[in-house]
């Protein structure tokens, strides 16, 4: 990095004036002409046969276009899921369906509002029958939620990663011997996960355009992997890649659930082909609570043995992950991601099994954190109800029981995966000076003298995140199915143009996460240009180089490293052109001010100048090719490992059970950071979201499989109302990984926030003799916790 | 989120409303918009015609009748909530107002929309019912007074018939020795969000005892309700902390308490009874 390096200086991101006063372009602002729309025909049962199918009244309504039902789509196959364990989703179902809001016909017309009264002219007649909701319940496989599977288990996830049966069972019964000491205590706890709603602010959106004329496709999406749908609809339509352009515009918020090809994309371009018109289809909030992809879903059972002093000697975990009916993109694969950080930031031991059942409800998948805020949510809780029998500081037994410092690099979890870099007790230190730790518990218990319930929480985690190397692909982990050869590497292109300004294209899908501004400062960092001479193509599969998205906090690690080394190449390149323009050495070029220049003189040249004479072949140095661009692919050697200390300070009204937040302190370390506002702004999102589960978000399923929170009256939401300001801070502890020392920090907050929160809680009854309490801990609950306790 | 096809007319007078309404059997009318229009999106409500208010004159006002004050039907909630009339006559109502929906929604939506929805978790048609409203009901035929007890029919369904528009909700104005106050847990926790619980308390002291009360709770049954028992038990007692908590505990009797998402039976008539109390405390403390 330079001297005038503009990396971790605080810009603002400069795509906010376009996006807060609506001048951002979304997918459903695309207006084409001609265009039709859909509307669905859904499943009002969890499990039923689909008996008959008429649709004649609609399609002799004015203005339908076409009504289509799974005859039509069957040649296309299933949707496509890249870990394809357990049953794949029928584009549409005629036969049995499989949760409430699966997709049974389609209907085109001329416009929405008439596509909907076709849809409701639809005549389905169902013959219901019984569903599967329970996990448990699906678990003893008593009923089978697919009748041609021999199991409702599809598949179970057991840690330390690459141990066979036997070295599991050794590490178990390593644990259990150490149970019957005298100076041992063993704390066991089973809790629930919930199932969560995605909900980002723009719903899934997709406008297919198939242009007769030239036997190709543009596909407009609300979508965070566009290289990944580009090669699921060429798959589909046997077309190729150089066929079909995939433009994810503006991405109003996606934290996963837009980390899927979905059955309407695949549909809409269906339909778009058939019809030869563009087609549009928007969902509704409660075709997003119903139809999009759900997160979450756990419930297991902690177990910590531990001295009485505070060193632990094993964690176990077990319990079973909801899969939702169908497989999708990851979705066993999401459990998985909870091995990676099964025994956090500690050194203990750890027997780690997870059984993903399927179930009559929508499939769940990647929801920020995807596995990791549920692991990290068992182990902080389980080891915060250990600290609190054995009577010790809760950071101290934390402290206690980390990897140390010294054991970076070549430190290997638990769990047995090699890990990056980390220092986390110096990231404790800060988080407990930050929060003034004394101070916070004397203020508490002087709360408490008053008949106050004030408790505080606190809580670590470890992230796993950027994941590499591009081995991974042999362990199954390939996106063969979208035509990807892997999902490992970053990509990125930089151009300078003839007039000296600069684009950067790269195939991240950002929904928020402030691209314009973070690539724009790498590769200004890099070429000493200003960041507003410099454009940020992403999401368009046409402008950039393929790359799999923006997901799993990968962008910056990834991506990110990929737009530093094709910004080098330029730089290169550009100081042998600046090099010979003023005859001086190219050792002694230095970027900075918008030009080159020559260090210790005042000798200089501008871009202008530079890529003037970059497309003037006969001016560059004897040799050069012209043109001033490069391409650079980067494949991590490993995944980084973010990690953080969250305190929380509550509240609560033991009369009505109510829960105010008082104040919450983070402390987190992704490595270097590029833009300080950006990464505080990604901890502040992922706090509110964790907050959200711990306080207010619970995907209501019936025994029916009715999912009775399907709108945003019944779903809440954290808005700023419920949330004091956060008090945030960081450790540096750069990974070593790749160039620019940066670890991802998109999952970050809502890895660490949800059991910092229920920590603080129990904390605060703790004199009514409350130990636990199921998330969301809304007023009825935390009340019918102190009721149970006092009982 | 698409309605079926309706038809809008936006008359600039009441008679050419009502008569639009008679002529319409299946018409709704529009105020703010803030609950028929996601009813209409979410298809639980197709009207043949909305009949939208707004560009009608005198509606939009809070006025001081001398003996009441009268609140319009296009007042919306915010300036309920600000109105310094009815902040000192009805405090009950602005502290309702101000916890209604969030910013955007009381800045559209209207105390008397709020009425005539009817929902059993609001928050404003309690106050009322406590602070002895009278609601004002225009038809063709002219005009009739309906008391707020006698408003509030069952879930989403007040007595306003078909053909009427609630034109205006008139309180009392009250003097020295009398006080009201809202006080509720919101879905969310706090005062956000409907009310799990709500109770509204209106009281009067005189001569070092309470000599008026009436209370309401919303959130618990069925629909927006008076809770005559705390009345009956204040009335005549000290008002002391131990008389209100006594009478609080009266707070669902004769209620058929409904559990929801938010809240058991067992819950919600303890909330009832936890912010009777805290209400008929705050009413008390405001009488002075």
């Amino acid at each position: 990095m330079s001297s005038t390096s503009v990396l971790g200086g605080v810009v603002r991101r400069r795509e906010d004036p376009a996006l807060i006063q609506g001048g951002g372009r979304y997918t459903d602002d695309v207006k084409l002409a001609g265009t039709a729309h859909v509307a669905f025909v859904r499943s009002p049962f969890a499990h039923a046969d689909v008996l008959s199918v008429d649709t004649s009244a609609a399609e002799a309504m004015d203005g339908v276009l076409a009504v289509y039902t799974a005859a039509d789509v069957e040649h296309l196959g299933s949707l496509v899921a890249q870990v394809p364990v357990g049953a794949l989703r029928p584009l549409l179902n005629n036969g049995t369906v499989k949760h409430v809001g699966e997709a049974v016909a389609m209907v085109v017309a001329e416009d929405p509002y008439v596509a909907r009264d076709a849809a409701d002219a639809v005549d389905v007649d169902y013959d219901a029958l019984a569903a599967v909701v329970d996990l448990k319940h699906s678990l003893s496989d008593e009923m089978l939620v697919h009748e041609d599977m021999e199991s409702n288990t599809l598949i179970s996830w057991t840690g330390p990663f690459g141990a066979d049966a036997d070295a599991l069972a050794a590490v178990k019964a390593g644990i259990d011997e150490q149970k019957s000491r005298d100076d041992v205590v063993v704390v066991s706890q089973e809790m629930i996960n919930q199932r969560l709603i995605p909900v980002p602010i723009e719903p899934r959106s997709v406008m297919a355009d198939y242009q007769v004329g030239y036997g190709r496709f543009d596909v407009y999406s609300s979508t965070q992997i566009p290289s990944a749908l580009a090669g699921a609809i060429g798959k589909y339509f046997g077309m190729a890649l150089n066929q079909v352009t995939v433009k994810a515009m503006e991405v109003g918020g996606g934290f996963g659930c837009k980390l899927n090809v979905y059955n309407d994309e695949v549909l809409v371009a269906f339909a778009s082909k058939q019809l030869g018109c563009p087609v549009k289809w928007t969902e509704t909030r409660r075709e997003a609570a119903n139809s999009t992809i759900q997160g979450r879903g756990w419930i297991a059972t902690a177990t910590m043995t531990g001295t009485t002093d505070g060193e632990i000697l094993g964690f176990e975990l077990d319990g079973i992950a909801d899969m939702g009916a169908y497989s999708q993109n990851f979705t066993v694969a999401i459990p998985f991601l909870g091995v990676f950080v099964g025994s956090g930031q500690y050194s203990f031991p750890t027997h780690w099994k997870m059984d993903c059942v399927t179930t009559h409800t929508m499939t769940t998948d990647a929801y920020r954190g995807a596995g990791r805020p549920e692991a990290a949510y068992y182990l902080e809780r389980v080891l915060d109800m250990y600290a609190r029998k054995i009577g010790v500081d809760p950071a101290e037994v934390r402290r206690k029981n980390y990897i140390s410092a010294s054991e970076f690099p070549g430190a290997v979890s638990p769990m047995g995966f090699p890990m990056d870099t980390g220092d986390y007790e110096t990231n404790l230190d800060a988080a407990l000076e930050s929060a003034g730790w004394s101070g916070l518990l004397a203020e508490r218990d002087a709360a408490r003298a008053e008949g106050r319930h004030v408790g505080v929480g606190i809580a670590t985690y470890v992230e796993v995140c950027g994941f590499g190397p591009s081995g991974l692909v042999d362990l199954g982990f390939s996106w063969a199915e979208y035509q990807m050869p892997s999902a490992f590497n970053g990509s990125s292109l930089v151009r300078v143009h003839p007039d000296g300004s600069a684009t950067v294209s790269i195939g991240t899908g950002p929904s928020g996460q402030g691209h314009q501004t973070t690539w724009a400062q790498i590769v200004g960092d890099g070429l000493g240009m200003d960041v507003d001479r410099i454009r940020v193509i992403h999401g368009d599969t046409e402008e950039a180089p393929p790359s799999i998205g923006t997901f799993g906090s990968r962008s910056a690690a990834v991506d990110g490293s990929a737009c530093y080394e094709a910004t080098q190449k330029v730089q290169a390149k550009a100081a042998r052109i600046a090099a010979h323009l003023l005859e001086a050495s190219e050792d002694d070029i230095e970027f900075a001010d918008g030009g080159a220049h020559v260090a210790g003189t005042d000798s200089s040249v501008g871009w202008d100048e530079i890529a003037k004479a970059a497309y003037q072949p006969h001016v560059l140095p004897e040799g050069m090719e012209g043109g001033l661009e490069a391409h650079a692919i980067f494949s991590p050697g490993n995944a980084t490992w973010p990690f953080g200390t969250h305190i929380a300070m509550v509240e609560v009204d033991a009369d009505t059970g109510d829960v105010r937040l008082l104040r919450y302190i983070g402390m987190d370390d992704c490595g270097n950071v590029i833009s300080p506002m950006i990464v505080d702004g990604q901890i502040h999102g992922g706090i509110a979201q964790g907050v959200g589960q711990a306080m207010f978000e619970d995907a209501v399923y019936d025994m029916d499989g009715n999912l009775l929170s399907a709108s945003l009256v019944d779903y809440i939401l954290p808005t700023a109302v419920d949330l004091p300001s956060f008090e945030l801070g960081r450790t540096v502890t750069p990974t070593d990984i790749n160039p620019l020392g940066v670890k991802g920090i998109g999952e970050a907050g809502t890895i660490g926030a949800a059991q910092t929160v229920v920590n603080a809680v129990v904390d605060a009854l703790e004199s009514l003799g409350v130990t636990h309490i199921d998330m969301p801990l809304r007023p009825q609950r935390v009340w019918q916790a102190i009721q149970d306790a006092q009982a | 989120m698409y309605p079926r096809q309706f038809d809008y007319v936006a008359p600039s007078s009441l008679d050419e409303a009502l008569a639009a309404l008679d002529a319409n059997p299946g018409a709704k009318v529009l105020a703010g918009g803030m609950s028929l229009l996601p009813m209409m999106k979410m298809r639980l409500l197709s009207p043949d015609m909305v009949v939208d208010i707004g560009r009608i004159g005198g509606l939009g006002d809070i006025t001081d009748n001398g003996d009441s004050i009268s609140i319009g039907a296009l007042v919306t909630h915010s300036e309920v909530a600000a109105s310094g009339l009815v902040q000192d006559h009805g405090a009950a109502l602005a502290t309702a107002a101000s916890w209604t929906g969030d910013r955007q929604v009381r800045n559209r939506g209207t105390c008397c929309g709020s009425m005539v929805h009817a929902d059993v978790a609001a928050d404003q048609p309690v106050a009322a019912l406590a602070l002895g409203a009278t609601m004002v009901a225009a038809s063709s035929g002219g005009t009739r007074e309906i008391a707020a007890a006698d408003f509030f029919v069952d879930t989403l369904m007040s007595a306003l018939e078909p053909g009427e528009i609630l034109t205006e909700m008139r309180i009392p104005k009250v003097g020295a020795g009398t006080g009201s106050a809202y006080d509720k847990l919101g879905r969310r926790g706090g005062h956000t969000d409907y009310a799990v619980a709500g109770v509204a308390a209106s009281v009067t002291r005189s001569n070092g005892s309470v000599s008026a009360a009436t209370v309401a709770v919303t959130g618990v049954g069925s629909r927006p309700v008076l809770a005559a028992g705390v009345a009956d038990a204040l009335v005549g007692s000290d008002g002391s902390d131990a008389a209100v908590e006594a009478a609080a505990a009266h707070a669902t009797a004769g209620i058929d308490v409904l559990e929801d998402l938010y809240g058991s039976v067992a819950y919600k008539t303890h909330l009832a009874q936890v912010f009777t109390a805290r209400a008929v405390k705050a009413a008390l403390a405001a009488a002075g």
